[in-house]
């Protein structure tokens, strides 16, 4: 028997420069810039106050009505991929619970889901309304939190919170009862969910998956955390949409967003059998890990280059074949740098673009907007501009992609890395050929 | 052919002791571990005891000094010590020539502790009560100071894996998932089907956590999920028996070194158990509770049956998930008893939880730790505090006391909330 191969067939976006795959695409053709000056919470306390932020965003519109009573136990992270996986769906044309309740035509049994989430933030108002409430003689009392405060809390809080309810309130809308994953990787997740997706299919023991990552960042520790960290622009409170340029020369850091995206990855035998369009095949995934102390990557980026590496053999395909690279770059000193010589190394002067200048950084989520990028590029035939990137770092030795073009792309290649930890990640994506 | 995956080394750092031999020692003996709990006063709290691992130290566990390790939050180091255990046993400390580009971790790691004086200090104090709402620009001043960017990364759930893989200098692929109680079986599933599709030789695999804080045991208590007998606590947990009340935050990790087996015996590896099979499912019901008919549960189990080639009639002993909780034990033998119609009341089922508690995200590591130790010694431990049956509970759950009995086949499960069902299958190893 040969190995099953794995198509995407649907795309589901959600960033500040469009949800769904139509107004994503336009966002990137046009060369959008999602971030801007913060409006969900008041920043000025902040040393960056910028963030590509979804705004005009009503879950509602994406759950079904029986579903939506829900919503009200979704922190926004869950809110933002039940939203991807809907427009995933709807994109692969998959008739799901979640889409007609009466005549589902997907065998729950082999619907799968596989979700990289971060670390969710707890609605800072609801818990600190509970905790001031438990303030005694000035200040908190653990003894007045026990008895009382922690009763200000509602009942399901813990659930609002847990990483895999990303996941799990897609199989409830979807009914999908296939293995569902929870990827946490930090920045990561998302490429390595979507890599266990394909192994997942691959082995027969789904036939479709809803895999991705989606994370927001945009609340005060989220904000904090990352500019704690030193990882994010501080100088262009005023100029937004100049902040973030990845492998640019003066670089200073990233801008924290959210969103992320669901994308269907399926068994080509399904895919085919319905007449699905087919945006391109997933042939080769690569994992791999390291860092020098945990906040800082290796300086020659070994881990990317190793991913890279195994994700080129896996798929048989060689370094000479790739038409693109969609880089991770977030826009850091470091991190872009130790990114660009471990694509040199490998792939040397292969095209490389991100998208982190129109969308910025949103951890677990990051990875999966790259892979819809990807399949664009494959799908539409073009390459998109890495916006921002003025003067490339001669630190950065790679050919970056500064103006958009069209261009026939047949092999692309896209990677991420968790910035604290060191799990990396890569793929590769072919058009598809029979 | 598949590639087949043998377990070669394991260790734990539990409620129960430090050490395998310990830990297991007082399983046997139907020990409980849980407490008054003293990491924080929780004396207000519904719930007032918990499992606690007592007397860890870190530089103690792994033999040396670790200044790479010394920011760890509580569950890295439960797992760094959990792994060095594991990774001597395996020998593979003795082996000179190790390609680590080969070897890969594969953790069901939870979430690390908050940094709660801070966190709370800084919210409390810049709360506005006349907006009802947070003064950000103030938080924003407060957590400048006062929080610290170390105590922050160090939580989230990735960093286990990577304080692991740093330990060993481990390269090949580094996974973590949290997928709730189900995590670290779900984390060894997923682990083996990277061996056997040639990712890697050799896989360090299992779980950590600790959710004994006062935001842990507050989101449990907000559930009514956990006991609240604070009259008697060794008597607390007791999985199936019809009075149980909730389950028991416990806390600790289990490591297993997952090989492949022409590596393992290339390597003359000691080989304890094969990994024989994997299966995961998704309730897709509610995000509270479990689908009645345990339909979730089911689709487990007969994945993982099927995946290892094995009967209903060859399992000797069921490592149950068995929380305590009214609704997890009932819907668990339901599913036990559509699985393995008659032959279910023939199996010894038993849940560990009723000693140790419930170790959260790592619960399957142990309970998979325990199925080893089982095929090792021929002996199955028992499910403590059982006394009256509950007429929907009627299998046969070892009770009180363990029992010698052939085991040469385990099955394991693992649930956790959002409706993940994980189960594997351990059993004794044939060349």
């Amino acid at each position: 028997m040969t190995a099953r191969r794995v198509v995407v067939t649907g795309l589901g976006p959600i960033s500040a420069i469009g949800i769904g795959k139509i107004a994503f695409l336009e966002g990137l053709r046009n060369g959008v810039v999602g971030i801007d000056r913060i409006s969900a919470f008041d920043p000025s306390g902040f040393r960056s106050q910028i963030a590509a932020e979804i705004k005009d965003f009503r879950c509602a519109d994406y759950v079904p009505k029986n579903y939506r009573k829900s919503i009200k136990v979704m922190a926004r992270d869950i809110e933002l991929a039940v939203a991807g996986a809907d427009q995933a769906v709807r994109d692969a044309g998959l008739v799901t619970k979640g889409i007609n309740p009466d005549a589902p035509q997907v065998d729950p049994s082999r619907l799968g889901v596989n979700i990289g989430a971060g670390l969710i933030c707890a609605d800072l108002n609801e818990l600190s309304y509970a905790l001031a409430a438990s303030v005694g003689d000035g200040k908190f009392s653990l003894a007045k939190w026990g008895k009382e405060g922690m009763n200000n809390l509602t009942p399901l809080w813990l659930l609002k919170y847990l990483p895999n309810m990303l996941a799990c309130h897609v199989t409830i809308v979807h009914d999908a009862q296939a293995p569902s994953n929870t990827i946490t990787c930090a920045d990561a997740s998302s490429q390595l969910a979507i890599g266990e997706a394909f192994r997942t299919i691959v082995r027969d023991c789904a036939d479709i998956c809803l895999c991705g990552g989606v994370e927001s960042k945009l609340n005060l520790m989220g904000l904090l955390r990352q500019d704690l960290l030193g990882r994010l622009c501080r100088t262009h409170n005023d100029t937004p949409k100049t902040a973030v340029k990845p492998f640019d020369a003066n670089r200073e850091g990233s801008a924290i967003a959210e969103g992320g995206a669901v994308i269907t990855l399926e068994d080509y035998e399904c895919a085919r059998k319905r007449n699905a369009k087919i945006y391109g095949e997933l042939i080769g995934v690569g994992a791999s890990f390291g860092t020098s102390d945990f906040i800082k990557p290796e300086e020659d980026g070994k881990a990317i280059s190793m991913s890279i590496e195994r994700a080129l053999a896996d798929a048989g395909v060689a370094a000479t074949d790739v038409d693109l690279v969609v880089g991770f770059a977030v826009g850091t000193k470091e991190h872009d740098q130790a990114e660009a010589i471990a694509i040199h190394k490998v792939l040397g002067d292969v095209p490389v673009t991100s998208v982190k200048g129109q969308i910025g950084f949103n951890g677990a989520g990051s990875g999966a907007i790259d892979v819809v990028v990807a399949l664009l590029a494959i799908s539409e035939g073009f390459i998109p501009a890495t916006i921002n990137c003025e003067n490339i770092d001669p630190a950065c030795p790679v050919n970056v992609v500064r103006k958009q073009r069209e261009a026939k792309v047949n092999v692309v290649v896209t990677l991420n890395y968790s910035l604290s930890g060191g799990q990396t990640g890569a793929l590769v994506f072919k058009r598809y050929q029979g | 052919m598949k590639r087949r995956v043998v377990i070669t080394g394991i260790g734990w750092i539990t409620p129960l002791g430090l050490d395998i031999e310990s830990a297991w020692r007082r399983l046997l003996a139907g020990d409980s571990a849980i407490d008054s709990t003293t990491l924080f006063d929780a004396k207000t709290f519904p719930t007032t005891f918990s499992a606690q691992v007592r007397n860890f130290d870190l530089e103690k566990a792994l033999g040396g000094s670790c200044d790479l390790h010394k920011s760890a939050s509580r569950n890295s180091s439960f797992a760094m010590a959990a792994a060095a255990q594991a990774w001597r046993a395996a020998g593979l400390d003795k082996i000179k020539e190790l390609d680590r580009r080969t070897i890969g971790v594969y953790l069901g790691a939870g979430e690390g502790p908050l940094d709660f004086g801070s966190f709370v200090s800084v919210a409390v104090e810049a709360w506005d009560k006349q907006k009802n709402a947070l003064n950000d620009p103030k938080w924003a001043e407060l957590a400048y100071e006062r929080m610290d960017y170390i105590r922050e990364f160090e939580q989230d759930p990735n960093m286990p894996a990577a304080h692991v893989a740093k330990l060993f200098d481990l390269r090949g692929p580094n996974f973590n998932c949290l997928t709730a109680c189900a995590a670290s079986t779900q984390a060894i599933g997923e682990a083996s089907e990277q061996i056997r599709r040639g990712d890697a030789e050799v896989m360090v695999s299992g779980g950590t956590h600790s959710m004994i804080h006062p935001f842990g045991v507050t989101g449990f208590n907000r559930l009514t999920a956990l006991s609240t007998r604070n009259d008697d606590p060794k008597a607390s947990s007791r999985p199936f028996d019809r009075n149980r009340d909730g389950f028991v935050l416990g806390e600790g990790a289990g490591i297993v070194i997952l090989e492949s087996e022409e590596f393992a015996r290339a390597r003359g590896a000691n080989i304890l158990a094969e990994l024989a099979g994997y299966g995961s499912s998704a309730d897709a019901y509610r995000i509270t509770d479990i689908h009645e008919s345990g339909r979730g549960g089911i689709a487990a189990m007969r994945q993982a049956l099927s995946a290892a080639k094995v009967s209903i009639d060859d399992i000797d002993y069921i490592s149950a998930h068995g929380t305590g909780t009214k609704e997890n034990d009932k819907v668990e033998t339901l599913a036990i008893k559509s699985v393995f119609g008659d032959r279910a009341y023939k199996v010894p089922v038993s849940s560990i939880k009723s000693m140790m508690g419930h170790l959260i995200a790592a619960a399957g590591a142990v309970e998979a730790i325990t199925c080893i130790l089982a095929i090792r010694d021929q002996v199955v431990p028992p499910t403590i505090n059982y006394h009256d049956q509950d007429p929907e509970c009627d299998l046969d759950y070892v009770p009180n006391a363990a029992r010698k009995v052939k085991v040469k086949t385990c099955l394991s499960n693992s649930f956790g909330f959002g409706g993940q069902n994980d189960t594997v299958i351990i059993k004794t190893y044939h060349a």
